[in-house]
């Protein structure tokens, strides 16, 4: 019992010290308007002033860029760089608000772009990174090579039955990765009358796992995938044809997503900054304006990360000792 | 024998006196389920007529995409202009930032001998050698995985993160256990939050925090602080009345006797509580990584995205770690609490002097690191482990994916689980109507519990009709059934197993504890290269997830069935199984139930996230939702997961009336 009150005591000094704590801080901050789009990660490097942000989405080529981004940035610029995984959409998102400085690698995305670069102008666009994506169907090469007819989209249904699994039913499974990738394939297996399923890996993690283990067993299978992209280097695979990309059929697209029926486009890779630190005119700024390479490079980079399993860090080097003439002019170019 | 065997059992049983309520409790189930079948009878060929179809009715369903796309669209555009950010919610998200800086910096500053000696120090004065033996060699550990920075990152967010929590579940606590009122109307809220999966509700504090830190606090101080709340209100309320009686007699104020009385009297249940928050907390560090906490939650789900198990389990050890050192240390503080004070060890150990020492200590070893170098991990001194778990994966994989001669493959187990259980329980439940499953809940939840539970489940149901889920929602509970049945079958043999055998409990205890601090991402991806793409990969982490709890709690309540009633029985020449099948199992019936509860509770919250492996279904939207910042999508799914999770969680828990009735 005679406890009790020293350890009341102590109770209450430690829920009034907590309560100063929390008041402290809030009141810290509390002097006028807190712009939470204006604010910093707690973990952005202690020295501050010149630190980058950027953003590192979930597939490898887009890891590549940011790999080499930040060894030049950090090695030839002495920035310190911090990276963030985002998905795409949320991406663009923090990169308004200034939690991210800058996207290397965008697929296209219309409808951000518009709010946020031509209405709210928070974003600025970067120009090209070097790079054409492209998205599409592909099949492995050594089903294709058996059956080389599987490559046009209008004998796939002759197929359908090799492709089914528990999840597609007694349909043909097309498999698609990330919710967050973009896809029209739902739309495009209703109107090319298709008799096939649209199975959702849910990640691209699982998806490529996925593939990996059929590549392993020899067995078919039909997938949504994209270029560049270095699984092909382990896993070689053939486009199915779908039919051709035609303005007026985007056109469509974009009124009715629903009633997409054409192939997917090619597109060059679009950077983007946040419109503060575009305009910072930084040497950073400046040297991620000039960021541009091609394929065969990215793809360079991306193998060694991905299926070498070299940390980006290292592969970033490798690349960068080996190709001075490629990333010299984006220091010096204005 | 065995005819000596059933005369038993109902002396046995009438020992602790269910005999008669058990009776009268299957007669009040027979009048409840007569009730609800005259109910039904009118009610549903009203239905039937109305809306005919098995499917739910579009006529009530409700589309909130419209004003959900509009109220995000609007706090994107004003949320850097709106008084209601600006002032409010700025300054909370900025509060965040800069305690988590504060923290983070302080351990940077303090290097890595700092923070291992002082980490160290603490537990050994709070909860003795051993522990402290085991925070010097997981902190040590965390390092030499090359994970000295991340592992800083998480602790720091996991500090505030757990102070908040506290504080917050203290207070809200404190308010419930002082007014009955507020009680009655904060417990069900408390019960709910437990069982919801934070999944559900990561998109919305996205959408107002946006990506980053504030928004990762927030969501793990949502999951974390109910516990708090709940065991404080519950340790206050439960203060013996004879003390306090003897409190105010001697002419304390309220604010006196809640000091010296009450409060020292709950501290068990309020440390019980701190110790809840942090598991609860650090649980959530690879979860809340999906909406920007950085650190170690982060490394795992980057290495997870590029299929690399060794990363992610290089990642996840340090988590593992932290929660084992944190769970120990508080809960020997828990237990030191009962302990007369002489026990708690050498003088030099007590009191203030203690803690001077500690911090002195700590400060001269974070100095010495200080100067023999630098003060973030050697980088010589890391051993990379992702390669070899890599190849043991490959293979595991390699020769047990399919075609194994006689048993077969993983593959063909999970397409034989996909095709044999999954797809005919996911077409019954959908091709049932709707009015069948809304009466099959309510009799479930009314015979196991009360009106009330079975009206907040009907309810719950029905919601998820009107928000036009329905299909996706049977879709999810086909899995959760599927896999729950799975768990309950392998969780409850083990259960009896380890009952039985003391050596095998011991050695099963630590892989338990292990499973049940592992973040569940990490079971994800092996899961995918073992059983395919789809919903048995995500039933398969589900039952890996849940079965500590299951095979735990039966365990428990096996071993505490009175020995003298299995003495009796097996003096009347019961054999062992007879025993355990009419006397420890009818006995341990509370411990069971409960077994089933939390399995469900724990089987949902990884069915949704089996949303990244293909489960399809509500995580697929959820997933969706936040991977494209679709409020439309993201929120009605987690709505809808929110709805299933209570309909579960009440149709399998029975109410404190029985439980107390059979308990007594």
């Amino acid at each position: 019992m005679s406890r009790t009150p020293t350890r009341a005591r102590a109770l209450t000094r430690a829920l009034a010290a907590t309560a100063a704590t929390g008041a402290l801080l809030v009141s810290l901050s509390a002097c006028g308007k807190a712009d939470m789009t204006k604010q910093a990660s707690p973990f952005a490097a202690a020295k501050g002033s010149k630190s980058v942000t950027l953003s590192v989405q979930t597939w490898v080529g887009a890891q590549a860029n940011v790999a080499v981004a930040k060894y030049l940035l950090e090695h030839e610029l002495g920035y310190h760089v911090d990276t963030v995984q985002v998905d795409e959409i949320p991406a663009w998102d923090a990169l308004s608000q200034g939690r991210v400085d800058a996207i290397l690698e965008d697929w296209g995305h219309p409808d951000q772009e518009k709010r946020y670069v031509q209405d709210k102008k928070t974003i600025t666009a970067g120009g090209g990174n070097g790079v054409t994506g492209h998205i599409g169907w592909w099949v492995p090469k050594y089903w294709a090579d058996a059956h080389p007819d599987v490559t046009d989209w209008k004998n796939l249904n002759k197929y359908a039955k090799q492709l089914r699994t528990s999840e597609s039913g007694d349909k043909g499974q097309l498999m698609d990765g990330s919710p967050s990738y973009v896809t029209n394939d739902k739309a495009l297996v209703k109107n090319l009358g298709l008799n096939y399923q649209v199975v959702f890996a849910g990640s691209e993690a699982a998806q490529i796992t996925q593939i990996q283990q059929f590549a392993k067993q020899k067995k078919p299978f039909l997938t949504y995938w994209y270029e560049p992209q270095w699984l092909f280097n382990q896993v070689p695979m053939v486009e199915v044809k779908l039919p051709p990309y035609s303005d007026a059929c985007a056109a469509k697209g974009a009124k009715d997503p629903q009633s997409i029926d054409c192939a997917y486009p090619t597109t060059p890779l679009q950077k983007y900054f946040n419109t503060d630190f575009a305009k910072s005119g930084s040497s950073a700024a400046r040297f991620l304006k000039n960021f541009h390479w091609d394929k065969k490079d990215q793809n360079e980079v991306s193998e060694m990360i991905a299926s070498n399993g070299l940390p980006a860090d290292e592969a970033a080097k490798k690349w960068v000792d080996e190709h001075p003439d490629v990333w010299k002019p984006w220091l010096t170019k204005k | 024998m065995s005819t000596a065997a059933p005369p038993t059992t109902p002396g046995v049983l009438g020992a602790g006196k269910p005999g008669p309520l058990q009776g009268l409790l299957r007669r009040r189930g027979l009048a409840k389920l007569l009730l609800l079948a005259v109910a039904a009878a009118v009610l549903v060929p009203l239905a039937a007529a109305a809306w005919p179809g098995g499917a739910w009715p579009t006529a009530l369903t409700v589309d909130l995409s419209g004003p959900l796309d509009h109220a995000s669209n609007w706090i994107i555009d004003n949320r850097d202009s709106n008084w209601l950010f600006v002032y409010v919610l700025g300054h909370l998200s900025n509060a965040v930032v800069l305690s988590v800086r504060g923290v983070y910096l302080l351990l940077l500053a303090l290097g890595w001998t700092g923070v291992t000696a002082g980490v160290t120090l603490l537990a050994w004065r709070v909860a003795g050698l051993r522990i402290a033996a085991v925070a010097l060699v997981s902190f040590l550990v965390s390092g030499a995985l090359g994970m000295w920075v991340p592992t800083m990152q998480t602790l720091a967010l996991m500090i505030v993160a757990v102070l908040a929590s506290v504080v917050v579940g203290a207070l809200l606590g404190l308010a419930a256990g002082l007014s009955p009122r507020l009680f009655k109307l904060l417990r069900p809220v408390l019960d709910t939050m437990q069982v919801l999966p934070a999944f559900a509700y990561l998109l919305p504090v996205v959408l107002v925090f946006g990506i980053g830190v504030p928004a990762a606090l927030l969501a793990t101080v949502i999951y974390a602080a109910p516990p708090m709340a709940r065991l404080t209100a519950l340790g206050l309320r439960g203060a013996d009345a004879g003390v306090l009686e003897a409190v105010s007699s001697l002419g304390a104020t309220g604010r006196q006797r809640l000091l010296t009385a009450r409060l020292p009297l709950a501290r068990k249940e309020l440390l019980l509580g701190v110790n809840q928050t942090i598991m609860m907390a650090l649980s959530m560090a690879v979860i809340a990584s999906m909406i920007g906490a950085a650190g170690l939650g982060d490394r795992v789900y980057q290495a997870l995205a590029s299929v690399d198990v060794g990363s992610a389990l290089a990642a996840a050890i340090p988590i593992v770690l932290l929660a084992i050192v944190m769970d120990r240390t508080t809960a020997a503080a828990g237990e030191k609490l009962g302990a007369a004070p002489s026990a708690a060890g050498p003088r030099l150990l007590r009191g203030w002097p203690a803690w001077v020492g500690i911090a002195a200590i700590t400060a001269v070893v974070a100095l010495v690191g200080r100067l023999a170098g630098s003060t973030i991990w050697p980088a010589g001194a890391t051993f990379a482990i992702a390669r070899p778990v890599n190849d043991v994966k490959e293979w595991m994989v390699n020769h047990l994916y399919s075609g194994v001669p006689v048993v077969g493959g993983t593959a063909d187990w999970a397409a034989h689980f996909t095709n044999w259980v999954l797809n005919p329980l996911r077409d019954g439940l959908t091709a049932l109507p709707w009015y069948g499953v809304l009466l099959v809940v309510a009799a479930l939840a009314w015979l196991i519990g009360t009106w009330r539970t079975a009206l907040t489940a009907v309810l719950a149901m029905a919601a998820i009709g009107v928000l036009g889920v329905w299909k996706p929602s049977m879709d999810t509970l086909s899995q959760v059934l599927a896999a729950l049945v799975v768990t309950l079958v392998l969780g409850v043999g083990v259960g009896i197993l380890a009952a039985g055998s003391k050596r095998f409990e011991a050695v099963l205890r630590p892989v338990l504890d292990v499973m049940q601090t592992m973040p569940q991402f990490v079971y994800l991806i092996p899961v995918v290269a073992l059983f395919a793409v789809g919903r048995a990969p995500a039933a398969a982490a589900a039952v890996v997830y849940a079965l500590p709890a299951v095979i735990r709690i039966t365990t428990q309540g096996l071993r505490q069935v009175d020995p003298g009633a299995m003495e009796s029985a097996r003096s009347l020449g019961a054999t062992r199984w007879q025993t355990l099948r009419q006397v420890q199992l009818p006995l341990a019936r509370p411990a069971l139930l409960l077994a089933v509860n939390q399995g469900v509770v724990l089987v949902l919250a990884v069915v949704i996230i089996g949303g990244l492996v293909g489960g399809g279904a509500l995580g697929y939207d959820v997933v969706t939702g936040l991977a494209t910042g679709d409020l439309a999508i993201g929120l009605v799914a987690g709505v809808a997961i929110v709805c299933l999770g209570l309909m579960l969680d009440r149709v399998t828990q029975p109410t404190e009336r029985r439980t107390t009735g059979k308990g007594a």
